[in-house]
Parts: structure tokens; sequence; C-alpha cells
């Protein structure tokens, strides 16, 4: 048997069963991908912030994409202190001037990354915030110090689009 | 199926029965042999079923009113709650029957656990019952979150999350699920479908498990095959139903009990706030029945680690018809298991009240005591204990400790080698 020559018959099997994977495929991608964002959740993609009123030392949350953004204007303490943490000491090494191209604005996403709450201002034993969930410090940087987070916090796309609004995304 | 065959007596029964054999299906069913020593701890199977059926008529009834909308969720819970005829009877009956539904299933794992009702020739029964588990989580979780308020939304926050533990594909993967790039209305709205999907899901499980079961007939407390039909087995009709019935009224007080006298005690105040994607509450805990897996996932230092303990802490009970190497199916003759078995007990007990407490100090460190401890049972004490343990004589029928009988082979032997 096994030395035998395939047959047509196998052929047409072959070919039978892969247009059918192929076509099955083509049915079942619609009904995976109509779950991904739609073109309305993608519309929502940037939003501008008048920063103007927010003081040294003060946080602002806003929206974003459905998930709060802190921007935060720093002090003077809390610039040095980000800055002289030593990259051998930190879980996600990121410096703070990649971090916050403009040290006393420091944006990124509200959003712990362990498992997505929102941690708290002001907490924490880095001076930075800290979540309530499970435990996660982040420094004055946003940068994960302690707990089971991962990464530090995301910092999103944006820029100044002149002195007192930040546009995001 | 059946044992014997079956022939109606009206003429138009046979007619039908030739044609469809309903009629022979309802007459193995009353028929079907039962062990005589079925205890208590066996009637959860049918109060599981009445859960079911309740969730199921329950929900049903509150998707008429119920609005799976960001805006109107949380609004329109209130509305069942204030406006609806009965509406607050109909969603304390579901609320606390998602607790009832898990109270009744933890006692029927830990039965199967005592009895060894999982191992052979009952797998295959085991693991379905497993999968009816996860999927009962599943629902139960996003049942949880239909009503948009804190606990809602940042429980689904918190469990969607757990997706992006995986390395490359994780973050699209959580992406995919809420539909969006925070849990929203999209997520809501799935949610509502898959939550209105699963119940039917677990019915279709709930007929292949009990076929399943009546293919080797149930296990029982002593833990040996029986013949069947024979003087150790009584018809499921009456008996077994009596039985069923009477241990279901007595779950019903207790049921009766959570919804008429504290309908709120197992849920969270925060869940009465309105969700908000700018405020996480303090202290973010799932409902009790998920309590002992969240223990387990958070005295993992490690996010992907993490996660992959608290699905092993699930999934390892699939492996259990092949982890425990015992022949002997009861504790009642395994005088070391039965030790460990309610050390078992009390460290899911522990991880249950650690998962709700808050993750620091010296909770971790018992978390993580007990989260070890617990696959150490599976993995390490019960395939060492199948070789190492004395086990007892076993007797050869269910009829023989009672009534003298037959006395057992092994009965005999140890008593040969006492009078040497």
């Amino acid at each position: 048997m096994s030395d035998k020559k395939p047959e047509r018959r196998e052929f047409l099997f072959t070919a039978s069963y892969a247009v059918g994977a192929v076509g099955l495929g083509a049915v079942v991608w619609p009904l995976v991908d109509q779950m991904n964002p739609d073109a309305s959740v993608k519309a929502l993609a940037s939003t501008e912030v008048d920063v103007s009123s927010v003081k040294p030392g003060n946080t602002i949350t806003v929206l974003w994409r459905g998930k709060p953004v802190f921007i935060r204007r720093r002090t003077q303490e809390e610039i040095t202190e980000a800055k002289s943490v030593k990259m051998e000491d930190l879980k996600h090494p990121e410096k703070d001037e990649d971090r916050a191209k403009d040290p006393e604005w420091l944006v990124m996403l509200g959003v712990c990354t362990h498992l997505g709450c929102v941690p708290l201002n002001d907490k924490g034993d880095y001076d930075g915030w800290f979540c309530p969930c499970h435990g996660s410090h982040y420094d004055t940087s946003g940068r994960i110090r302690k707990g089971p987070a991962p990464l530090n916090m995301e910092v999103p796309k944006y820029e100044f689009v002149n002195a007192n609004t930040i546009k995001i995304g | 199926m059946s044992e014997h065959e079956y022939t109606p007596a009206s003429k138009f029964g046979k007619w039908f029965n030739d044609r469809l054999p309903l009629l022979t299906l309802a007459s193995h069913l009353t028929d079907y042999p039962t062990p005589k020593n079925l205890n208590y701890w066996w009637t959860f199977g049918g109060i599981l079923t009445f859960c079911l059926i309740t969730q199921i008529v329950t929900g049903l009834t509150l998707a008429m009113h119920y609005i799976a909308h960001a805006d109107m969720a949380f609004e329109s819970v209130e509305h069942i709650m204030r406006d609806v005829n009965y509406g607050w009877l109909i969603r304390y009956i579901h609320s606390n029957g998602a607790s009832m539904f898990f109270l009744a299933v933890y006692i029927h794992i830990f039965r199967s656990l005592f009895y060894g009702s999982y191992k052979s020739p009952r797998e295959i029964i085991w693991i379905i019952g497993i999968i009816i588990y996860l999927l009962m989580m599943a629902a139960a979780f996003m049942g949880y979150v239909l009503p948009w308020g804190q606990m809602s939304f940042w429980g689904a926050t918190v469990i969607t999350n757990l997706f992006s533990a995986i390395p490359l594909v994780g973050e699209g993967i959580v992406t995919w699920l809420w539909g969006g790039y925070s849990v929203d209305n999209p997520t809501l709205t799935r949610f509502f479908t898959l939550h209105y999907l699963i119940p039917f899901l677990i019915l279709g499980l709930v007929v292949l498990h009990i076929w399943a079961l009546h293919v080797p007939g149930n296990n029982n407390p002593v833990g040996i095959d029986v013949k069947k039909p024979s003087k150790d087995t009584v018809p499921f009709h009456p008996y077994i139903v009596i039985k069923d019935a009477f241990a279901l009224l007595m779950f019903m007080i207790v049921f009766a009990f959570f919804i008429f006298y504290s309908p709120n005690i197992l849920g969270h105040a925060d869940n009465y706030i309105e969700a908000n994607p700018m405020v996480t509450p303090a202290h973010i805990v799932p409902e009790w029945y998920l309590l002992p897996f969240y223990a387990i996932l958070r005295s993992v230092p490690d996010k992907l680690l993490g996660v992959i303990a608290m699905l092993s802490a699930i999934l390892i009970l699939a492996a259990l018809p092949w982890l425990d190497t015992s022949k002997i199916r009861s504790a009642v003759f395994r005088p070391l298991y039965k030790q460990f078995y309610w050390i078992l007990v009390v460290d899911v007990l522990i991880l249950g009240y650690m998962g709700a407490m808050p993750a620091e100090g010296l909770y971790l460190l018992i978390a993580r005591v007990a989260t070890a401890y617990y696959f150490l049972h599976f993995l390490v004490v019960l395939p060492v204990l199948g070789f190492k343990e004395k086990t007892l004589p076993v007797p050869l029928s269910i009829t023989e400790p009672v009534l003298g009988g037959t006395p057992s082979l092994a009965a005999a032997k140890q008593k040969e080698s006492f009078e040497k």
C-alpha cells in the first residue's frame, strides 16, 4: 500500500479538505473580528486637554479611550528624586528623561500594568502612586518599584499643541 | 441504556414509543437501580439541577426588564428592584441563587473527593463536571458585570486583564475581549450575550453528566462496585426521589433565609455605586466562591506565573483520576487519605479567607503556604499515598457490614493472620 502512487481520488480528497478549510476560515474570521474595536471606538482616538490651571504638585485625571490618563505637574523635588534612581534598582529600567520629555510634566496612563486598576495619587513607598488592588508601588516617574506589576505605567503618545494644551493620542 | 425491555401498557404508548422511545427513557430513569446506602451528601446532584433551573427561569424574567447598555444598565437594575412587580424578589433569587449554586457545587465536588467518585470507571463524569464548574464560574463572573456597578466594572477589568499576562498576543486578546481600549459598552453587551448562552451549554453538559453517570451507576459511601439491579440497590423512584426532595426542601430553607433576611450579605456595597472608570474602589474582592483562586493568583509575585498558578489550581482537578493512584475509592477505608482530605478542606477555606483579606504581611505569607500546600496535595501527597497507604479491609457488598452476610476476603485473610 505504502509504495503505491497517490491516486487521483486521494488528490481530490486533499484538495476538497483544503478548499473546505479555507472556506471555513473565511466564515469564522468575520465572526471573530466583529469583537475587535469598531470604527466608532477607533474614532475617539485623541483628546485635547487644557492644563493651564494645574499647579506644581498637582495631578489631573482625564479620560482617553475609556482609560484614565494622569497629567502631573511635578515639583522640583519629585523630578530630582526621579532622576536620581539608579537603573539597576528598576524592575523595568527606563530613564526619567525618556518618560517625561519636559521634566515638569508627566503624562501617563493611570492604569496599573498588573491587572488594570487605577493607582492612587501621592501614595506608596516611593512618593508616587500605589495600586490598591494588589499592592504595586510606583515612583514619581510612574515606574514600578515594588509589587506584582511587571511594567512601568505606560506613557501614551502626546504633544503640547501650545503652552497650555496637551493633545493625547 | 436500560437493563430490561420496556413495553408501554397502552396501544398508543406502544405506537409512540416505537417511533420515539421517550417512555423507555422515562422507565429507565424511574427504575434506575441506585445503591441503597447513599447518604445525604448524594442529594446535591438533584439540588444542583434545581439551582440551574432556578437561575434559567429567573434569568429569563430579569432579561425582560434589563437593558444591556453602559448608560442604562445600572438604572435598569434599580428599575427592576423598585418598579417591576416582584422584581426585587426575582433579582434577589437570581443573585443569591448564584451563591447557592456554588455552595451546592462545592459540597458536590468535595463529596466526590471524599468518596473517590472520580476514579475509574467514572473519569468522564468527573471531567464533564469540571467543565460545568468552569462554565459556572464564567457565567457567574459575567453575570456580576451586568449591573454595571463599581465592583462589576473593576472585577471585569481585573479578570479580563488576566489575559494580558500571555506573552506577545496578550494585549491583543484583551482589546479583542473588550471591543475597545477599556471595559465599556461593547464589553457589556457581549458579556450579556454570553451570560445568556452559558446556562444552556451547562444544561446540555448536565444531560451528558447524567448520561455518563447512568452507564456505570452511582458510586456509594463504601466505594465498591455494585451489581445492579440486586439486593444492594433500590429503584430511583420513589426511594431516591423522595430523599432528594426532602434534602431539596432543607436546602430551600437556607436559600430562602438569604433571599428574605439578608439578600445583600454575600454582595459588596460598592456595587450599588455606578461604574466609574476614573476611580478604583479601595478594596477589590471577587464574590466569595472565587476567593480561593483569587488568593492563589495574588500569592505569586509574578504576573504571568500568578495567572498560570490560578488556572492550574482549577485544571489540576481534571487530572485527579490519574493523580490519585489508590485503587480504593472511599476515604472510609483510607485512614491516611481521610486526614489529608480534611487538611485540604481546611487549606481551601484558609485560601478563601486570605482571598478576602488585603494581600500583604502575614496574610500574604499564609496565602503562600496554603497555595504551596494545595499543589502539594495533588502533585505529591495523592500519587505517593496510593503506594504507601495501608488501607482497611473493604467489604464485599453493601449489605455485608450491616447484615453480616458474606465475610470479605480481606477481612478473612486478616483474621487468619491474627490467629497465626
